[in-house]
């Protein structure tokens, strides 16, 4: 067996850290936190001529076809490094969805452009502030004929929502939940800045008032849960990268910063601290290599490991991120220092694609469901 | 990423379950009183070529490797037969480990073939009534006496003692000497005159440990592992060992947990409809499969050649404190009932309820085992120690 990750993919990452400590510091992000830039058009043009945004995706619509695996070795190396990009709704999201439920002219429409990084999808599900049942959705789309729909309704907050050139939007459609894809530039669209606990990674506001669109395949509820599932595994990559960087800042400050004669590191109240935070960080890695083992391989188990790996990951940043701060003391609550650029990504990608409540049902159903298949298949 | 058995560990595994399986009948539902059917498991593992797998050919063992001795036991888990071999691997994984590593040749070749036929049930005589996680602080002195060494001491906290023919111990033989550089270790015959076995009763009931006391123990110089003051090296390759052996041990468990909340009403539907009960359930199958991926991942690195390291640790330090706390909340679940003693399945729930007490504190504690990935997997400086550089006689105490 080799539950790991092999030479080639490892010399990817390898490649991929290079790149981002010379293209993606500190700077990097704070420019897109502390401007209205909605992301580093610098380091996204690099990305698309490095090839990322287009390796999962296949040769036909202009990417590599690599796979699942490397783009999740990429999702950790740009989680270390709090990448202020849309690769996360841009491919983890809207390029699977259309990859997975368009029809030809969509695909050929769309894929090759994201797999390019010359434009920018993402997905808008979200209706409003407070917790959503993505099914629940508000916005309709009413037929237009000829395959065509007119959009009405507002998404919000919808992650790089001012960077994208088309979504993916959840709508009603004569009561059945659909996902239509819609062209942003179009005068039927408006966008606002919504503001976000987060702003190296902003979030936007979109109205459409009969935008025109198309229905993206014959996707509904199924279809959505499917690709949230897959970029669940990728989200929890994204995630233990910036866990372990985290952890990682905390660790350096605690092994240089004295305090009673000693390095602080050195008393157990910030050792043992430090320790279960890597043991958190560690079993969270275990179950993203598990799902990412299930979604690579396309394994039925998938359901329940990418909900596993979403879990530990969603948990393990969130701690990671909030010790970082404490270890580093009352530099931690300033401006200045960057342990509140975990603290502020741990809990956007805690959000992005559901919070733990959320996932921790989804796991549960899909446990008894597989329970009471279990029972149906003995006699 | 494949949880494939190469076509070599696949018919390694086949080779195993046969074996197994023609063999284990006799030994289904064992217990450990008086070791006997631990003794007569491994005289038939070492019968059929199956006893201390990674061992040399020449003391007994297969020449195997680290994923073939895996590949064996994740076989006897399996098919339930596990209990016998876990129970010996003080004697195997600790003792006979140590032996290999640091004994004479003359040791090797009186011990090493009769553990491997399952004659020798050892025992490990390290920790005091002072001297738990600051092991090298142990008191029990051993004074040179023509060719041998005069023992005395009290020893605590010793498994199967009662059961054991010879210990490994560790004893001062240089008070005036700085602690870590004043221990020696021996080899230690259970029937010495002076030796005392008191059994323990444990929080949980049972009587697994013991008190060990040593009175004038006459022990030969011949028995001496390592040079005179070198013990604490010694006493190390044994816990390196002890971490290897015991992380793999505790159960993970989940069905208790989906059964109970199945089956025990809360309100007027069963725990498992309310929303609490199904976000702790959700939580511990997170929990759960994280370790069980851990292992993996350990298992990996060991069929790829690499040994792991002190990163082992934390799956010990996660099995006993997160499994305290799952056992706690499925008693909780079972509302006042969870303050009866059960029989049946449920039983078994509140035995571990109290066992993990122990599992929490054997074999390194949650407070030494996070020293240990602080310092040795994060690299953070040790607490300064003041009894270090002093003479052992001097180290305040009380």
């Amino acid at each position: 067996m080799r539950f790991d990750f092999t030479e080639d993919q490892e010399s990817l990452r390898g490649e991929a850290r290079r790149f981002l400590a010379s293209h993606c510091g500190r700077e990097t992000v704070r420019a897109v936190l502390d401007s209205d830039e909605p992301y580093s058009r610098e380091l996204w043009a690099e990305m698309g001529r490095l090839g990322w945004t287009g390796v999962a995706l296949p040769e036909a619509f202009g990417g590599s076809g690599a796979g699942y695996l490397e783009l999740c070795v990429l999702a950790e190396e740009m989680g270390r490094v709090l990448a202020p990009t849309p690769f996360s709704s841009s491919i983890y999201l809207a390029a699977e969805l259309i990859l997975r439920e368009g029809d030809d002219a969509q695909t050929t429409d769309w894929l090759p452009r994201l797999a390019a990084g010359t434009a920018i999808g993402t997905l808008a599900l979200a209706e409003g502030p407070g917790a959503a049942d993505w099914g629940l959705a508000r916005t309709r789309a009413t037929p237009l004929g000829g395959g065509h729909y007119a959009l009405t309704g507002v998404k919000q907050p919808v992650p790089d929502g001012l960077a994208a050139d088309v979504a993916i939007v959840s709508a009603r459609l004569s009561g059945e939940l659909g996902l239509f894809l819609v062209d942003l530039h179009q005068p039927e669209v408006t966008r606002h800045p919504e503001p976000g606990l987060d702003e190296s990674r902003p979030l936007g506001r979109l109205s459409f008032s009969g935008a025109r669109c198309a229905r993206l395949g014959s996707a509904g509820r199924a279809a959505l849960d499917a690709a949230l599932d897959r970029a669940a595994v990728l989200f929890a990559f994204e995630q233990i990268g910036g866990a372990e960087a985290a952890l990682s800042m905390a660790v350096g400050h605690a092994r240089q910063r004295f305090a009673f004669g000693r390095a602080i590191g050195s008393f157990q109240a910030i050792k043992h601290k430090l320790a279960d935070m890597y043991a958190e960080l560690e079993l969270a890695r275990s179950n993203a290599y598990f799902a990412a083992w299930a979604l690579a391989s396309g394994d039925a188990v998938l359901g329940e490991a990418a909900a596993c790996a979403r879990l530990s990951a969603s948990r393990a940043y969130f701690d990671c991120a909030k010790e970082c701060v404490q270890v580093h003391g009352g530099m931690g609550f300033t401006w200045e220092a960057d342990p509140h650029l975990h603290y502020r990504r741990a809990t956007l990608l805690n959000a992005v694609i559901g919070g733990q409540a959320r996932w921790r049902e989804v796991l549960v159903s899909r446990l008894q469901q597989k329970d009471a298949s279990a029972r149906e298949g003995t006699p | 990423m494949n949880f494939d058995d190469t076509p070599e560990e696949a018919a390694y595994r086949t080779a195993a379950r046969t074996f197994i399986e023609a063999h284990k009948g006799a030994f289904l539902g064992s217990d450990l009183a008086g070791f006997d059917a631990v003794r007569r498991w491994q005289a038939v593992r070492h019968a059929g070529g199956w006893g201390c797998l990674q061992w040399p050919k020449a003391y007994g063992g297969q020449g195997a490797s680290a994923v073939q001795a895996l590949i064996y036991s994740q076989e006897e888990e399996a098919a339930g037969i596990s209990l016998l071999s876990v129970a010996n691997a003080i004697t195997i994984g600790m003792a006979a480990a140590t032996i290999m590593q640091c004994g004479t040749q003359a040791q090797k070749e009186r011990h090493l073939p009769r553990i491997a036929r399952g004659e020798e049930i050892w025992c490990q005589l390290f920790s005091e009534p002072s001297a738990g996680s600051d092991l090298a602080g142990i008191r029990t002195r051993a004074v040179r006496d023509g060719d041998d060494w005069v023992v005395s001491g009290q020893k605590v906290w010793t498994s199967f003692a009662h059961y054991a023919d010879f210990a490994i111990l560790i004893t001062r033989t240089d008070p005036a000497a700085p602690k870590h550089a004043g221990l020696t270790y021996f080899l230690l015959d259970m029937t010495s005159p002076g030796m005392t076995v008191k059994p323990i009763r444990q929080a949980s009931g049972g009587s697994d440990f013991n008190e060990v006391f040593l009175e004038a123990v006459r022990i030969p110089d011949s028995n001496r592992v390592g040079e005179v003051g070198d013990g604490w090296r010694v006493a190390l390759t044994t816990l390196m060992n002890e971490r290897a052996a015991i992380g793999s041990i505790f159960p993970t468990n989940f069905d208790d947990a989906w059964r109970l909340a199945a089956q025990t009403p809360l309100g007027d539907r069963p725990a498992i409809e309310a929303g609490g009960v199904l976000q702790l359930l959700a939580d511990w199958y997170v929990w759960r499969q994280g370790l069980k991926n851990f292992s993996l991942r350990l298992q990996s690195a060991l069929s790829q050649g690499r040994m792991p390291g002190p990163e082992a640790s934390i799956g010990k330090l996660m099995l006993g404190a997160r499994r305290q706390l799952y056992l706690f909340e499925l008693l909780d679940l079972l509302d006042i009932g969870g303050a009866a003693l059960a029989s049946g399945e449920d039983g078994d729930i509140h035995f571990s309820f109290l066992r993990v007490i122990g599992n929490r504190l054997e074999g390194g504690t949650d407070e030494i085992l996070r020293n240990i990935i602080g310092e040795r997997v994060l690299g953070l400086p040790p607490e300064p120690r003041v009894d270090k550089a002093l003479p052992f006689n001097e180290v305040p105490s009380g």
